[in-house]
């Protein structure tokens, strides 16, 4: 059987279906833009709800790929997308032209940017940072203000980018929450004599093991959760970041002194789907991510027939999702070209 | 005595009209205020009345200002109106040299031809005939235009056309009836002696090729008076009532009466002087960016005449004031809506009576006390005395690479100020006020007037052009207020800050309240040029856009906002400049959820040009304007 299967996307959802088409024979090309395999986890630290190493799942995904079967083309990204009769042709920036019989899209998510939110000073002030920020200051052991400082108080703020109207972007992502969670714990490991605030509009806590974790946070470390929007941070004298929140438990408004400020940027469709979208013909829904064919049964399905979609390309997953959603879509490719005699 | 019967219905008309707009002129007269009284005696007598005549003429009949933005529907309107004057005014010369008598009643005038039939034969009366048909064949080609127009609006260079009511179309049908029945009928009478010149002359004679002229003439004269008697009853009623107010209102105009806050006499003349063109239609971008076309000016006008409920229309609007700026008739389309936005408010209950014709005012008792509004918990603090104010804004506070950038400029200068909102400050008031709640923005302004008498400053300067509008005009303070691009480009210009010049493109945005709400159109333009490329924009001064996220919009949903920001962007991004650049926090934010484009405020790319100086506090003794604010 010689089936070939084009796998656009190298992250989570990309070398796992790479890795299970290739187990099913398929003859695999996986297409990643940027110079090594591993999207967003890479970056990441520790992982929740167990804080697992991230570098556990990346060494797993990549032993996943290292086949006979997969053809990996690192710095590559797709320029055309073409179907006539049964076949894809696809052309990319590196003048590769190939033919495949089914095209998986692993294109994932990009995080909000946070910039975007002015009133929050990223980017204006020095120690208003993102999630990712903070998980590469994990990464390198060092968590420290921008002139060296150990940060004494430290918020988060909820739903950057997510959940709000003037970001054009209503749904949940999800995941930040229980980030928030984690990420609070391991600051009040890291640096045991610090005061940790989350400001949260409503605790999404929706996963195995993210309930007890939030408990934990209270319970074994103190992180003092705050209901209530932040709508503008300052800078006081001292370089100190003031925060403006209301409280809507206690029904009145807060302003508090920080050291450090972590916005949770939320996730949005990959500005690569995005163009993939707009060359294909493929369906995008309100929230931009790719529309599946059915909400139910058919979330790995595109409105053309023979390519499908794996993980955070079609909404927000966190890891163990996203791997079980693009094991699904290996079955819908599989399917499909028996379907089809090919 | 020549009469005949068909003129009786002509005669009720005018004599009506006659008598309807001078009753009405004295209810008008008599519910001016005091002062306004006296503004348009003064004017009576004044230079008010020769520049109401010059402008009447270039306004009213030649439509001077409606040529400048289409020509055809410029010349639409000034053929029927310039061409209807020249009608009447050499027919009443002509019914006068060459009539049986000296001053005529009105209606020889009107019917010369019918009471003339042999007249026209000899050389002046034959030149002065051709004169009488040039005229009317201006008419005619006037009328054909309004015809098209109303069916295919395109025609006459519009995407909309002003919706009737059925007043209106009765009206409108006689209006159109009557300059065809004119026609015809003095064709007829001309086929039947043998008179009439090039169109009246050629038409006659062979319409009497195959009809009985002098029978057929008699009922289109009959037609011609009935739908100028119609036209003239049914004026009061219907948007036609604009031709003899748009004179009121350019009289009351020259002679210096305003719109105020409240309604009255000048608010409705303005609003009987709508002649329903339709261009602020055209103008609007909730109309050709969001697809809304019910809540233009035009249809604020409209509703108000007709005593409809007005509030969805009077809040469903940016305040962009796009419209004050292309109404040809120069009606202040702002402060009639805001106006309508206090309705509340109002002192009288205005109802219209016998069927329109009059309106009535009924004073209304107060609604019950609404609740007051309590600001006492607001802690005054004592400001340092200082010179200048800075006083970012609650827009700017969400911006805050804005108010990073002016602390830079202001430290760069060496001045000594205060940045009295710092660490939060009380809003300025307007947003209360665009919403119609004077009273409480009142409260607000109050409060911040005696922190900024307390500091002793002499200069306020402000990030936000809404915060700029209403400290100009809504507060009573002795000291001068500068949009910070106005008090960048005085530093710039006094020499207390050098800048780099930055190899960048940028296009400016014209924020609404700083452009045509203020006036302020150089200044922000002059400090990019000494900063950077300037380029130039389709959108410039008054016709700017706005970015779509105006504050005093409550109605529209988010997406139709984003809609309008994504095509102001598209539209001034045209020649991809490097830097879309504003001067309003409100814009730069709007315009920042729609686009990857880098948007800027004014102040941004100043602080990033700023050539960095030791610090050191000037005596303002050497500077020059600055040091003449403090003397103000
Ligand atoms: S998971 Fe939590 S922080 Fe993230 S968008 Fe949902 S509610 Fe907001
Ligand atoms: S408000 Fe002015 S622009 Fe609008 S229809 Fe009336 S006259 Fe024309
Ligand atoms: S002010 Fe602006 S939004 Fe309002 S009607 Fe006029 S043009 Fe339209």
């Amino acid at each position: 059987m010689n089936r070939d299967v084009i796998v656009i996307g190298g992250g989570t959802a990309g070398m796992e279906a790479a890795g299970q088409l290739a187990k099913a024979e398929c003859k695999v090309t996986l297409i990643e833009k940027e110079e090594e395999a591993g999207g967003h986890v890479r970056n990441w630290c520790h992982l929740f709800p167990d804080r697992r190493n991230s570098a556990d799942v990346v060494k797993y995904l990549s032993d996943l790929i290292n086949q006979k079967n997969i053809t990996f083309l690192k710095g590559t990204s797709v320029e055309s997308i073409n179907k006539s009769k049964k076949k894809f042709h696809i052309k990319t920036n590196r003048g590769h032209e190939m033919l495949s019989d089914a095209v998986v899209i692993a294109t994932g998510f990009d995080l909000f940017k946070s910039e975007k939110k002015e009133e929050y000073g990223y980017g204006i002030y020095n120690n208003v940072i993102t999630s990712a920020d903070l998980e590469a200051m994990f990464r390198s052991g060092d968590l420290r203000k921008q002139n060296g400082e150990i940060p004494g108080r430290i918020g988060f703020v909820h739903c950057v980018g997510s959940r709000d109207e003037k970001s054009g972007n209503l749904y949940c992502s999800k995941l930040c929450c229980v980030t928030a969670v984690k990420q609070a714990i391991e600051i009040r490991e890291h640096l045991p004599e610090s005061k940790v605030f989350c400001f949260y509009m409503d605790m999404r806590m929706g996963g195995a093991h993210y309930e007890e974790l939030y408990m934990q946070s209270q319970e074994k470390y103190a992180v003092n959760f705050i209901r209530g929007k932040v709508s503008e941070v300052g800078e006081s004298i001292n370089n100190g970041l003031i925060v403006k929140v209301e409280d809507t438990l206690a029904g009145r408004p807060l302003k508090m002194e920080l050291d450090m400020l972590v916005l949770m940027a939320g996730m949005e469709m990959a500005e690569g789907g995005r163009k993939i979208a707009g060359m294909s013909g493929l369906n995008t829904g309100e929230n931009r991510f790719f529309a599946a064919a059915d909400n139910h049964f058919g979330s790995n399905i595109s409105n053309i027939k023979g390519i499908f979609y794996a993980g955070t390309c079609t909404a927000p997953m966190n890891i163990t999702e996203t791997i079980s959603h693009a094991r699904a879509s290996v079955t819908e490719v599989m399917d499909y070209l028996k379907e089809s005699n090919i | 005595m020549q009469f005949d019967p068909f003129v009786i219905p002509f005669n009720i008309g005018l004599y009506f009209i006659l008598i309807y707009v001078i009753t009405r002129s004295v209810i008008w007269f008599r519910d001016l205020s005091k002062p306004d009284k006296l503004r348009l005696q003064r004017g009576f007598f004044g230079i008010a009345f020769g520049m109401s005549l010059k402008e009447i003429f270039m306004e009213s009949l030649i439509h001077r200002k409606i040529l400048k933005t289409n020509l055809r529907l410029g010349y639409m309107h000034m053929s029927l109106a310039f061409g209807w004057f020249l009608l009447i005014l050499f027919g009443t010369i002509e019914a006068d040299i060459f009539g049986a008598r000296h001053l005529n009643a009105p209606y020889k005038a009107i019917f010369f031809r019918f009471f003339n039939p042999e007249h026209g034969k000899t050389g002046f009366e034959a030149a002065y005939g051709f004169l009488m048909d040039l005229i009317l064949a201006f008419i005619l080609s006037g009328l054909l235009l309004a015809v098209l127009k109303r069916f295919y609006s395109k025609i006459v260079g519009m995407k909309k056309t002003t919706r009737l009511k059925l007043t209106d179309k009765i009206a409108l049908t006689s209006l159109w009836l009557i300059f065809p029945s004119r026609l015809l009928a003095e064709s007829f009478t001309s086929g039947a002696y043998g008179t009439g010149s090039f169109l009246t002359g050629t038409l006659g004679t062979w319409l009497a090729t195959f009809l009985p002229a002098r029978q057929m003439a008699y009922p289109f004269w009959w037609l011609y008076s009935l739908s100028l008697g119609t036209f003239f009853i049914l004026l009061p009623i219907t948007r036609y009532m604009h031709i003899p107010t748009e004179l009121f209102l350019i009289f009351m105009r020259n002679s210096g009466i305003k719109t105020g806050d409240k309604a009255g006499t000048y608010s409705e003349v303005q609003t009987y002087s709508c002649s329903s063109c339709g261009i602020c239609i055209d103008a609007c971008q909730l109309n050709f960016s969001a697809g809304i076309t019910n809540i233009q000016s035009a249809y604020l006008m409209k509703a108000i005449r007709n005593n409809d409920d007005v509030t969805d229309i009077a809040y469903n609007c940016l305040m962009c004031g796009r419209c004050d700026q292309k109404c040809p008739v120069g009606i202040e389309l702002s402060p009639i809506r805001m106006i309508q936005r206090r309705g509340g408010e109002a002192e009288n209950d205005i109802r219209n009576i016998y069927k329109g014709y009059f309106r009535s005012r009924q004073s209304v008792n107060p609604e019950n006390e609404i609740i007051q509004a309590n600001y006492n918990f607001l802690k005054e603090e004592e400001p340092g005395k200082t010179d200048i104010i800075y006083f970012a804004g609650c827009m700017t506070h969400l911006t805050p690479a804005i108010k990073k950038s002016m602390v830079k400029i202001l430290d760069a200068s060496g001045l000594k100020y205060n940045f009295i909102d710092e660490h939060g400050g009380v809003c300025c008031g307007r947003p209360l006020m665009l919403s119609g709640q004077d009273k409480e923005a009142r409260e607000l302004i109050n409060f911040n007037s005696r922190m900024i008498w307390k500091s002793g400053a002499h200069t306020l300067v402000t990030s936000c052009p809404i915060c700029y509008k209403v400290f100009k005009e809504s507060y009573y303070l002795d000291v001068k207020v500068l949009h910070h691009t106005q008090f960048i480009k005085m530093l710039i210009d006094d020499g207390l800050v050098k800048m780099n010049f930055l190899h960048k493109k940028v296009v400016y945005h014209s924020p609404c309240d700083l452009g045509r709400g203020s006036g302020v159109y150089c200044e922000p333009k002059e400090v990019i040029s000494h900063l950077a490329r300037l380029e130039k924009s389709s959108f410039e001064d008054e016709n700017s856009l706005c970015c779509g996220g105006s504050l005093a919009n409550m109605k529209l949903s988010s997406s139709i906002k984003k809609k309008i920001a994504l095509d102001a962007v598209n539209a001034l991004t045209k020649n991809n400049p490097d830097i879309l650049a504003t001067a309003c926090p409100l814009c730069k934010k709007t315009f920042s959820s729609v686009t990857e484009i880098k948007i800027a405020d004014i102040a941004e790319i100043a602080a990033e040009a700023l050539i960095a100086k030791p610090l050191k506090i000037y005596s303002s003794s050497h500077l020059t304007s600055i040091k003449e604010l403090a003397n103000i």
